[in-house]
């Protein structure tokens, strides 16, 4: 594909059902009704000359360039703000508009820098089109005049910058930050000839003011006003590949905007269904980590940890980790072998690990980072509703009256889903809160959730029982949908149970520090305010009790009846790119691709065939169970591919004992991570620019990865994709895989999947939008899941007592830690520490109420010491009443915080996924880092180092 | 009672109003001589508003003003009609006898086009003015 700009046809798309016929210069056109004449034009294939329209914003007819002349109408009506009628007779170039649209053209270049062979939007610029559109050839009143020319550029975002003198003011910006952003960061100042756009106050930077960096207003800009750096600095893109983000859960499809193999820019692509064109700070912007200085390029083996790195060829660093495998095999059994796949990485490449593990190895010791997220989702969604995987798409917000939020923050870690929840807010429907801190949705500008319950951490149950209580017993459920399509005898069961006095909101109240009253008025809301929608992130699942919160919340959204059409459901949000396909490719200990429990024959059979090996019937070990048959001696080697669990699981010092005591620790990623610190083996990984394959977002959508550059991890045309070196490692221990494109893996996906059974590379290249299952019944994918019926069949009601957690507070750790994210940062940061994101959050870290603090002797910015019976670190404390008092919250993104050193290593009941949401703490003043951060910090040095090349 | 306070009140009187912005602005303007950007900034935190949204109503209006001026403000309309009734040949006395004691501002029209020149000191409104009389008026400012 060559570099052109997607089409923009000037005004939203109209969704209405009915159409009208007009006449556009002389050629008949059919459009929706409620279309503009503008984009009726454009849909024709014709232009109208326009500046101030853009189609991912309100028409708002200021530019005065789109005039137009209809039939019986007088004057020259705006095509923008116009809607095209029935038997209209349109006319878009005629010499009366050629003359007013070129002294429009005129006034607007008598006050624009006629720099264009130098600028940046050189052959990018819609002013630049315009002007040739109209046949500009004289400005008529020179350029002497009062003019903007001499204002300085603000440089501040580190991404891209504000050139105050190329603004045609068509506000074009501000509507985007309104309407498509939801964060209103930008404002015209003053008025007439004097109108700037201003971020912010008139004080205030790009950097300073209330702009989030989503690149909204960079991408609506249609001159070189807002820029990104990179274009500036590159100029224009020769080509551009649709890809997929290979950040967060919600998947949103980018433009790679490539010259040669260097990427110049993300650019959100409008026609992918998970962001409709909008993007936010990391996906936009921080992809500066695949060409980061740190990126290990050459395989890399040691004896033992001790030792420098020594850079080898993949050759050699194969047969060092077969050797070592088969050596361990020998004496220990496949048991003592494993793997962990990468929510990071591809289908593809996630399921050829757990293929190697299972065939390779001869072991089910296979699991996946979603271990520590979402494991709770799949096994509570499995059981209630027969899927493990959220039940609507994104597009069923805009249907949604009520939103019922748990435990998720999606305005900093789903920042595309998180604006379109705004939007819909801002349209009127409502918001109810659960969330022990005071997150964006409570409260925002134009945003005001109707009810915030900020409950104790490690009360979801309770809570969630306390909402049903209220709905069963004030008559609020929706019997009819239970009866039609639920367990009738299940629903009374649990109905009893729920309706008892000791579940009711007063008595809990004690408990969940919720007031009673607010959560029977949100209770009343949720049942009543029309389609309700749930909407849950890892504050629901990282806690003793998440599989129960999971089948607690199903049982709201089915007693409600709000599962099974648009506007409704039970969403997980996905933490990373591909946790819903590391999980629906096999990841798990116990399961097949497509969530087959590995004990059923049938299910086994099809791949012992298919892969001519015969699979262990029992369930492997799951991650913590690896760690602590490590220590116990019994497991030996593990190969992880794109995770870092060092950092990211919990309990640090238990994760460390687990990998310094085996004897093979494969790592297989961009970066020297903290868990390459314990490895024998490192092999460079490819990042998502890359490499082919498929991601599946949280809403199931299957999307494309596409390779626009060189693999770095190998000289040129010998770089390796990352399902390339896992084959490699395969047939490095006696497989015999001859996979020559992942394409290849997606097939052998389909073959062995049924709920993948229409999927094939060409429809996903294709841009076809395909959400699973895909299948015969189903051939285009299913938006909405449980339509008709339950997957499993009568939905299933599931009691959930509530028990509290064993980590309590007490006199030595008085407080509650809870964890989460931040927008400018993923994760455990490794790609976006490596970007100028940092900007934003160069640190962790700790929020503290102003009451916990002051009792502590601590202001502002002060360094603390953070302790919990598992470990302690230090970090500077943030002063700020969004935490309860009682409760303090902080990030784990920086491996010089370690966050995880502090948490403990309980878990879910159900899933072993770690409570990472409460741990009791106690906070005090420190001066230093902690005894661990020192000896970390040195071992990692140690750890790190790679021995130079010997002479020659 | 701090500046915020006092602005957290003039917020409160105006609560449930339909577009209550603008009577809370006129009323800082009117209480501290100008609307600053702390002022905008406290306006924006009480209505849920963006600082920018804020700050983009407060500078579209001449009557809001970044800084507080002490002088006195004589307005002076120089629009067609005084035009024509010839203001401009009133306006070189008028300068000197404000002096950089008062301030004059130009508007565009006080609605006495039929009794122009005319000019208005507060909420106080004069017409038929000549030189001595605008100079007057001035002064007393």
């Amino acid at each position: 594909m060559g570099y052109e700009p997607q089409a923009d046809f000037g005004t939203p798309e109209s969704r209405s059902d009915e159409s009208v016929s007009l006449t556009v210069d002389g050629r008949e056109v059919t459009v929706p009704v409620g279309t503009s004449v503008m984009r009726a034009a454009r849909e024709a294939g014709g232009d109208i000359p326009s500046l101030c329209a853009t189609d991912s914003v309100k028409s708002f007819g200021s530019c005065r360039m789109c005039l137009v002349e209809i039939e019986g109408r007088r004057g020259t009506p705006a095509s923008c703000t116009t809607p095209a009628e029935a038997g209209m007779v349109v006319r878009t170039q005629t010499p009366r508009l050629a003359k007013l649209r070129r002294g429009v053209m005129e006034l607007y270049i008598s006050d624009h820098p006629l720099d264009c062979l130098t600028c940046s939007a050189n052959n990018i610029c819609e002013l630049q089109d315009t002007a040739a559109e109209v046949g500009l050839r004289d400005v008529r009143y020179g350029y002497e005049g009062a003019n903007h020319f001499a204002k300085s550029p603000d440089l501040s975002n580190p991404y891209f910058l504000f050139a105050p003198d190329k603004c045609i003011v068509c506000s074009r910006c501000v509507r985007a930050c309104d309407e498509v952003q939801g964060t209103l960061a930008l404002a015209v100042d003053g008025r007439g000839f004097a109108s700037k756009i201003s971020a912010g106050q008139a004080s205030d930077s790009f950097l300073s003011s209330e702009c989030v960096s989503c690149g909204a207003c960079v991408q609506t800009c249609p001159t070189s006003a807002l820029m990104e750096k990179s274009v500036k600095q590159l100029g224009k893109p020769e080509r551009s590949v649709v890809t997929t983000c290979a950040y967060c859960g919600v998947g949103c499809a980018f433009r790679a905007e490539m010259k040669g193999e260097q990427l110049v820019r993300m650019v959100p692509w409008k026609d992918g269904k998970a962001n409709r064109g909008h993007s936010c700070v990391k996906g936009r912007f921080a992809w500066g980590y695949a060409n980061h200085r740190d990126r290990i390029t050459s395989p890399m083996i040691r004896e033992n940890i001790d030792q420098p790195w020594r850079e080898v060829s993949w050759d050699e660093a194969m047969r060092f980790a077969a050797d070592r495998i088969a050596a361990i095999k020998a004496e220990h059994g496949p048991r003592a072998l494993g793997g962990i796949t990468s929510s990071r990485c591809t289908n593809e490449e996630t399921f050829l690990v757990q293929k190697l593990v299972r065939a390779g190895f001869g072991t089910n010791n296979v699991d996946t980072c979603a271990r520590v997220c979402h494991s709770p989702t799949g096994y509570g969604l499995s059981t209630t509703f027969g899927t493990s995987a959220g039940t609507q798409d994104f597009d069923s917000a805009e249907q949604t009256d009520v939103f019922l939020v748990i435990g998720a923050n999606p305005t900093d870690a789903h920042p595309v889903f998180g604006s379109r929840i705004k939007k819909r807010l801002r349209q009127g429907a409502k918001m109810i809160v659960v969330d022990p801190r005071r997150i964006d949705l409570v409260k925002s500008p134009h945003i005001e959730a109707a009810h915030h319950l900020a409950l104790q951490p490690g009360t979801n149950v309770a809570v969630l029982t306390a909402l049903a209580h209220v709905v069963v017993t004030e008559g609020l459920a929706d019997e009819d949908f239970v009866r039609t399509r639920c367990d009738w005898d299940e629903y009374q069961d649990w109905a009893r149970f729920v309706a008892d006095e000791r579940h009711s909101p007063e008595f809990l109240e004690t408990v969940t520090r919720v007031p009673a009253a607010t959560l029977r008025e949100a209770a009343r809301l949720f049942a009543t305010g029309g389609n309700g929608a749930i909407y849950y992130g890892l504050g629901v699942t990282e806690h003793s009790q998440g599989s129960s919160t999971v089948m607690a919340i199903a049982n709201l959204a089915m007693a409600t009846g709000n599962i099974g059409r648009p506007g409704v459901g039970v969403n997980p949000l996905r933490g990373q790119n591909n946790v819903q396909g590391a999980c629906d490719m096999g990841s798990f200990p116990h399961e097949l691709s497509g969530y087959r429990h590995i004990s059923q024959g049938d299910s086994r059979k099809l791949f012992e065939d298919d892969w001519g090996v015969a699979l262990d019937p029992e369930p492997g070990l799951r991650i913590p169970n690896m760690l602590d048959a490590a220590v116990d001696g019994s497991f030996k080697a593990i190969y992880i591919q794109g995770e870092d669990i060092l950092q990211s699981d919990p309990d640090t010092h238990h994760v460390a004992a687990g990998l310094a005591a085996m004897d093979c620790v494969i790592v297989h990623d961009l970066f020297l991570n903290e868990t390459a610190n314990y490895a024998h083996v490192f092999l460079p990984g490819s990042s998502f620019l890359e490499k082919e394959g498929t991601f599946t977002n949280a809403e199931r959508r299957i999307q494309p990865v596409r390779r626009v550059m060189e693999p770095a991890n190998g000289p040129i045309g010998q770089g390796l994709e990352d399902w390339q070196v896992t084959q490699l490692l395969a047939n490095a221990i006696g497989c015999d895989w001859n996979y020559t494109h992942a394409s290849e893996i997606l097939a052998e996906i389909a073959r062995l999947t049924p709920t993948f059974a229409g999927v094939t590379w060409d429809r996903v290249i294709a841009g076809e939008q395909l959400q699973w299952p895909v299948t015969d019944a189903a051939p285009q994918g299913s938006p909405v899941m449980h339509v008709g019926g339950f997957v499993r069949g009568k939905g299933k009601f599931v009691v959930t007592e509530y028990v509290p957690t064993d980590e309590k507070t007490g006199p030595r750790f008085p407080l509650l830690l809870t964890t989460g994210r931040i927008l400018s940062q993923y994760n455990v940061g490794a790609q976006t520490r490596r970007t100028a994101n940092s900007t934003w959050h160069p640190e962790d870290v700790l929020e503290i109420h102003p009451t916990d603090a002051e009792n502590r002797g601590l202001a502002d910015g002060d360094m603390a010491r953070l302790a919990s019976r598992a470990g302690e670190t230090t970090l500077r404390v943030k002063v700020t009443d969004r935490v309860a008092p009682g409760v303090v919250y902080t990030t784990f993104h920086h491996p010089d915080t370690q966050a995880n050193v502090v948490t403990t290593d309980n878990s879910d009941w159900a899933t072993n996924c770690p409570e990472y949401k409460v741990t009791a703490v106690q906070v005090t003043p420190s001066n230093g880092p902690s005894e661990w951060q020192e000896s970390y910090a040195e071992q990692a040095r140690r750890s790190r180092r790679i021995a130079a090349e010997p002479a020659e | 009672m701090t500046k915020a306070e006092r602005i957290a009140s003039i917020c409160a009187a105006h609560a449930g109003r339909e577009g209550p912005m603008l009577p809370i602005l006129h009323d800082i303007q009117a209480e501290f001589g100008c609307v600053d950007e702390a002022s905008e900034a406290l306006v924006a935190a009480e209505l849920n508003l963006t600082r920018a949204e804020v700050h983009g109503v407060v500078s579209f209006y001449h009557d809001f003003t970044p800084a507080a001026d002490p002088r006195p403000v004589v307005q002076i309309c120089r629009a067609e009609a005084c035009k024509a009734r010839g203001v401009e040949a009133l306006i070189d006395r008028a300068r000197s006898a404000a002096g950089d004691r008062v301030k004059l501002k130009t508007v565009y029209c006080l609605g006495l086009c039929s009794a122009g020149p005319a000019a208005r000191v507060g909420d106080r409104l004069h017409a038929w003015l000549d030189e001595d009389g605008l100079a007057q008026v001035i002064e007393q400012a």
